[in-house]
């Protein structure tokens, strides 16, 4: 076993750095970011803020609160959006401390850079699948640190050694002479404790919590109803409102006849912004109904006229054709061998959480309020502060439960056309989206294009690749300054710059292709991974067949430097019984590995394609490594999750544009997988004691090129764009008109 | 002016007739255990039982209910299969997000009031109509049939294998 104390060497600081959204802030550069951020032993600075913590007599750090009752609340850096994240961070405070996760409540955190900034983001932020790496090691220490000085008030007033005294479930026990105290009756005298500098953590030999699959915290709410999410504020003399912003990205509002939805009982008054009308109601029926019966003129702008197909050909020109900023250039490419050469495709992508956009703002002359789910509270504290022209402080954000995140929430947008709105009325406001208004209005994922290609040696391995890949940039927008100097957006090479294979050659340049102005491209869950590996693994399978080899033999035999990815191979191979029994006519079973966000993964899916071209998930089994574990049951899910996230985006989602605005509006037409669609997905997990990798996003970085081999290994047709395109796997004309459909048979699934 | 009875309580409401019910409870009465999704029916979030029945309470329209029995999520555990199914929920950890669980378990709950013991093709068809963006679908199909059958399912898949045991 490792030892704790360990310095993390350069070597292994890359499990931290290779992480799409991640890796460009570190960029950033200097110690003196991370610095000001979470810290074990920073304590609210601001008498204010200490107030809203109800005042506990001990609070050592931001996140943990013990009050004189025993009571212990802990503070969550990250916000939780369904990857668990409040246990995971429970757990390592509760280990530490010496609580049971029974014995805790946890509460959202205020928005604070200073007390819950993570280093590799630049700020509060809960993104790029960096929560655990960044903070494992920060709140296991803040934990140390409460319990030592809770030990060491118990210790001086029984005059002992502090080193003969245990702590158990929140409290300290002295096992020689049998006294114990609570922690209630300790905070008071801890609170008035200094700082310890040095803390002992606990031997992982003996971890209670960290390493097993603990249920989560936030679970017994949530199943009763009783969790608050940003959308069921309710705030005394709220009304509410939704929304349609101009369908064309970019258009304006010119004029709004409101008198008929003026004269709907239940319509309070009607807002208008730049680019928007709102309708008040005193429920969001009224609201909606009210909507539906203006009469808006928008001023569609310069979008008016634009197609997704336009989009696609200006891409394609770039891609092909595109002045690029080389991201790596790694020996030469050989003049002699085999070329193989291949375009993909990747769709624009919605969010569609589960939860729509929404927002409740209560704005007054020195004040405002905001209610929300977000996942970065701090930059929603500008920029309400910058439409209000309060300052930062006079704006409160409370953050509430998220229904989904999904990259979506690391927006403002809804937030602040919410404060717009709010800043007309007198009254505190809720904003809901409908459905309709959230996918069209979506902050997409941008499309790609990509051209990569590879030369083989006379083995037929690759002794040089070669990627080219274009689109738009979300960093540039989202933090300009995390830009490379040579102007490199590195989230759009993240892993494709670097592969798990032993390639001696390479060459990986991006060009940055610009979408029109109002066509905003956001954070997707997976970044620039999902995109990147779909392409690698379709084309390493590509390359595979190319030589006549299994897609298993071929990738093994070009990780034999690479122990741990190797290992994932062999542990997903053997799970799913690759090397036995032949499978049946048109089933296929695809293999995609990668090493996205410090974590090794390896997701074989197992998938028939019907004659009529029907796509059936069967069966997918999932190796991990992904170091140390925290929460074993939330790994699990996540890369459940995960794989399913992004199962669903392949099969069916892509963003369309006509006429300048998104085609798509509902789950009718933007689909989503449903049960009787989901594969059973088993998780297998290598053991070992690297640091943790991230988890949020790895399953769904994995799943379109296992989906797109599976179809491959099933049809022989290779899918160069998704979503799967059902006409091209249909089998034959006939088959079309066969009226029964093998899709009715159940192969896959065990029907008694 | 109607009167609603949710949960085993009566509630007087000055609403439209058309005004669907999931609005009523959200934002007339304040049960917000119930949840907006789509709004057309397409994804379940707002599920609640109407005489037993799982319904999607997002186009039901408000003045159809007369008195008939509305349960919520907020009340589902007293009932024995929603109790179950809640119980099952926990012992599985089935919830991501949990936006989408409310309608999750209300559509679980039902199925298994009608049908004690679902085989997957049962689970299938009463839970197609409830979306999860979170994808636990594999563990509400565990938790169906633990509620249904009180043998613990696995909690999890996982099989640990030491490190390079494969390799």
């Amino acid at each position: 076993m490792k030892r704790q104390d360990d310095p993390i060497d350069p070597g292994r600081r890359k499990a931290l750095q290779s992480g799409g959204l991640a890796i460009a802030f570190l960029w950033l550069g200097g110690a003196g970011t991370a610095a000001a951020m979470i810290n074990a032993r920073r304590q609210p600075s601001d008498a204010a803020v200490a107030l809203a913590d109800g005042n506990p007599p001990f609070a050592p750090n931001a996140f943990i609160r013990i009050d004189t009752s025993g009571a212990v609340r802990l503070v969550m850096p990250s916000v939780e959006m369904g990857q668990g994240i409040y246990t995971g961070c429970s757990m390592l405070l509760a280990e530490e401390l010496g609580v049971g996760l029974d014995q805790i409540t946890v509460e959202h955190s205020p928005p604070s850079d200073e007390l819950y900034g993570i280093p590799a983001l630049g700020g509060q932020i809960t993104g790029g699948s960096t929560s655990t790496r960044s903070t494992w090691q920060v709140l296991r220490e803040a934990g140390a640190v409460a319990r030592t000085m809770l030990v060491t008030v118990a210790s001086a007033e029984w005059h002992v050694d502090p080193s003969t005294c245990t702590v158990d479930r929140g409290v300290v026990h002295h096992a020689s002479s049998g006294r114990s105290l609570g922690f209630g009756a300790l905070a008071a005298a801890a609170g008035k404790l200094p700082m310890p500098d040095k803390v002992q953590l606990t031997d992982p030999k003996n971890f209670k919590l960290i390493g097993k699959p603990m249920r989560r915290v936030d679970s017994p709410d949530k199943i009763k109803g009783a969790a608050q999410f940003g959308i069921d504020v309710r705030v005394p003399g709220m009304k509410i409102a939704t929304v349609a912003a101009c369908p064309t990205m970019g258009g304006k509002l010119v004029d709004v006849d409101d008198k008929a939805a003026r004269a709907i009982p239940g319509v309070v008054q009607v807002l208008r912004l730049d680019n928007a009308v709102a309708v008040v109601g005193e429920h969001f029926w009224a609201a909606r109904q009210g909507l539906q019966a203006l009469n808006i003129t928008w001023d569609r702008g310069a979008n008016a006229a634009l197609t997704t197909q336009q989009l696609r050909d200006a891409l394609a020109d770039s891609a092909r054709n595109g002045s690029s900023i080389v991201a790596t250039d790694v020996g030469s490419r050989p003049t002699q061998g085999t070329t193989v050469e291949s375009e993909y495709q990747s769709p624009m992508l919605a969010h569609a959480t589960m939860e729509p956009m929404n927002a409740t703002v209560f704005v007054t002359s020195d004040k405002c309020e905001i209610w929300t789910g977000t996942q970065v509270p701090m930059r929603a504290v500008e920029e309400a502060a910058k439409i209000t022209g309060l300052s930062n402080d006079k704006v409160i954000v409370h953050n509430q439960y998220l229904g989904g995140g999904f990259g979506r929430r690391l927006e403002t947008d809804w937030v602040e056309q919410a404060v717009a709105l709010a800043k007309q009325v007198s009254y505190p406001l809720k904003v809901i989206w409908t459905r309709e208004e959230d996918i069209r209005h979506d902050r997409v994922r941008p499309m790609y294009h990509d051209r990569i290609s590879a030369v083989l040696d006379a083995d037929g391995k690759p002794a040089w690749y070669g990627y080219r890949t274009s689109g738009s940039s979300v960093l540039a927008r989202f933090a300009p300054m995390a830009m490379g100097k040579n102007g490199l957006d590195s989230d759009a090479v993240e892993c494709v710059d670097e592969v798990p294979y032993d390639i001696p050659a390479k060459k990986v340049e991006w060009i940055r292709h610009d979408m029109p102005e109002g066509l905003v491209t956001g954070w997707w869950r997976g970044v620039g991974p999902t995109h990147n590996l779909f392409v690698v693994e379709s084309f390493m399978d590509e390359l595979a067949h190319h030589v006549g080899k299994g897609p298993l033999e071929y990738r093994r035999a070009l990780l034999q430097k690479n122990p741990r990815t190797l290992a994932v191979l062999n542990l997903a191979a053997e799970k799913i019984g690759w090397s036995g029994q032949p499978l049946p006519a048109r089933v296929g079973r695809g293999i995609a590995l990668g090493e996205p966000f410090g974590s090794r993964v390896c997701a074989i899916v197992e998938a028939e394609v019907t004659p009529q071209g029907e796509v059936r998930l069967r069966r997918v089994v999932v190796a991990l490594d992904c170091g140390i574990a925290v929460n074993t049951s939330s790994i699990e899910a996540q890369v459940q999750g995960g794989l399913l996230f992004g199962l669903s985006a392949a099969m069916f989602s892509g963003i369309t544009i006509r006429d300048g605005a998104i085609e798509q509006s509902n789950f009718n037409d933007y689909r989503n997988l449903r049960i009787n669609e989901a594969p059973m997905v088993e998780v297998h997990r290598v053991v070992n004691v690297e640091p943790p990798g991230g988890l949020g996003e790895v399953g769904t970085a994995i799943a379109a090129p296992a989906l797109a081999n599976a179809i491959f290994a099933a049809t022989g047709v290779r899918l160069y764009t998704l979503p799967v395109d059902r006409d091209l796997l249909v089998k034959n004309s006939d088959a079309l008109k066969s009226v029964v459909s093998t899709a009715a048979v159940h192969e896959g699934r065990n029907l008694t | 002016m109607l009167s609603l009875s949710v949960n085993g309580q009566s509630y007087p409401v000055d609403v439209p007739d058309d005004m669907p019910l999931l609005w009523v409870l959200r934002d007339v009465i304040g049960l917000t255990g119930t949840k907006f999704g789509c709004g057309i029916a397409q994804c379940g979030a707002c599920t609640v039982h109407v005489d037993g029945q799982a319904v999607r309470s997002c186009v039901l329209p408000v003045g159809s209910l007369g008195n008939k029995a509305i349960t919520t999520i907020e009340a589902v555990g007293n009932t024995p299969s929603g109790q179950k199914i809640q119980q099952a929920w926990l012992d599985v950890d089935v919830v991501q997000c949990g936006y989408c669980q409310s309608g999750q378990i209300m559509s679980a709950a039902a199925l298994l009031q009608r049908t004690p013991n679902p085989n997957d093709a049962d689970i299938d068809a009463a839970m197609s109509g409830n979306i999860c963006r979170c994808g636990t679908y594999v563990r509400i199909r565990a938790a169906i049939k633990q509620a249904a059958t009180g043998r613990p399912e696995l909690l999890q898949t996982i099989v640990s294998a030491p490190e390079g045991a494969s390799s």
